[in-house]
């Protein structure tokens, strides 16, 4: 699966004004509604949701990324929207450090596959130092495709 | 003294290694102070079992075959536990 397929264009955020975890993943939530990916009626329960999978356990896996994700019935495809945390944000991470860059991913309910298969393409990304420094330093949309794309086409090293 | 062990194990539970699976075998691994890698059986190389990051790579779908394997001073005991925990499903349906 590939990252410009999941990831909602009008959806990217490359610099996020919020102060806490849950500001951030309101945040996010709202991007995929202003896309048009996430209906309004479900921008609250998303949201409630998100949170509460993130207070069983943080996605902040450690080096300054969170991958906050839920499955729902009314998503038909997996979709994701990205954001950067300019100052950083606490989201309780693995490593205690704070999160700058959010990939909060949305998968059908009972399609585990579909869901697996998106997280190794975030995941092959987000391992490497390459694709996260470029990711933090991306200051405008198109310079977030770009590097999805190149991510992609495995341009990148490890 | 060095030990190594390997084990043979399919995922079981109907999500796969998904994130939480995933940290509770990264976690598990962590508590053993040998170098414990889990490799698809249809992959030429491992992972390092530790990290979380590395783990959710291998998209390991209910019904993969995963190879575990350990080395160092207690790696049978990594091996077993590690094992134990695919084998039970992670404890979810």
């Amino acid at each position: 699966m590939k990252l410009t397929e999941i990831v909602v264009q009008k959806a990217i955020a490359p610099s996020l004004e919020v102060t806490t975890r849950d500001e951030a993943i309101t945040a996010l939530i709202d991007l995929l509604v202003k896309a048009g990916e996430v209906s309004e009626d479900d921008r609250d329960s998303f949201v409630k949701a998100v949170v509460k999978r993130e207070n069983r356990g943080s996605t902040g896996f450690g080096n300054g990324v969170a991958v906050p994700h839920l499955k729902q019935a009314s998503v038909t495809k997996v979709i994701a929207a990205v954001a950067n945390i300019t100052n950083g944000v606490d989201f309780n991470a693995l490593d205690g450090n704070p999160v700058y860059s959010i990939f909060l991913l949305m998968s059908p309910e009972d399609q585990p596959e579909l869901h697996l298969e998106a997280m190794e393409a975030v995941f092959g990304s987000l391992s490497q130092d390459t694709f996260r420094r470029f990711l933090r330093q991306a200051s405008t949309v198109k310079e977030v495709v770009t590097l999805l794309k190149d991510a992609d086409s495995q341009q990148l090293s490890a | 003294m060095t030990q190594s062990a390997t084990q043979k194990v399919k995922i079981t539970n109907r999500l796969g290694l998904h994130a939480r699976p995933a940290m509770l075998l990264a976690e598990t691994a962590q508590r053993f102070g040998s170098d414990v890698t889990v490799q698809r059986t249809d992959q030429d190389a491992g992972v390092d079992a530790k990290s979380i990051m590395q783990i959710m790579m291998l998209a390991a779908t209910a019904g993969t075959e995963l190879i575990i394997a350990a080395s160092g001073n207690d790696a049978d005991a990594a091996v077993q536990e590690l094992a134990a925990l695919v084998k039970a499903g992670f404890d979810e349906a």
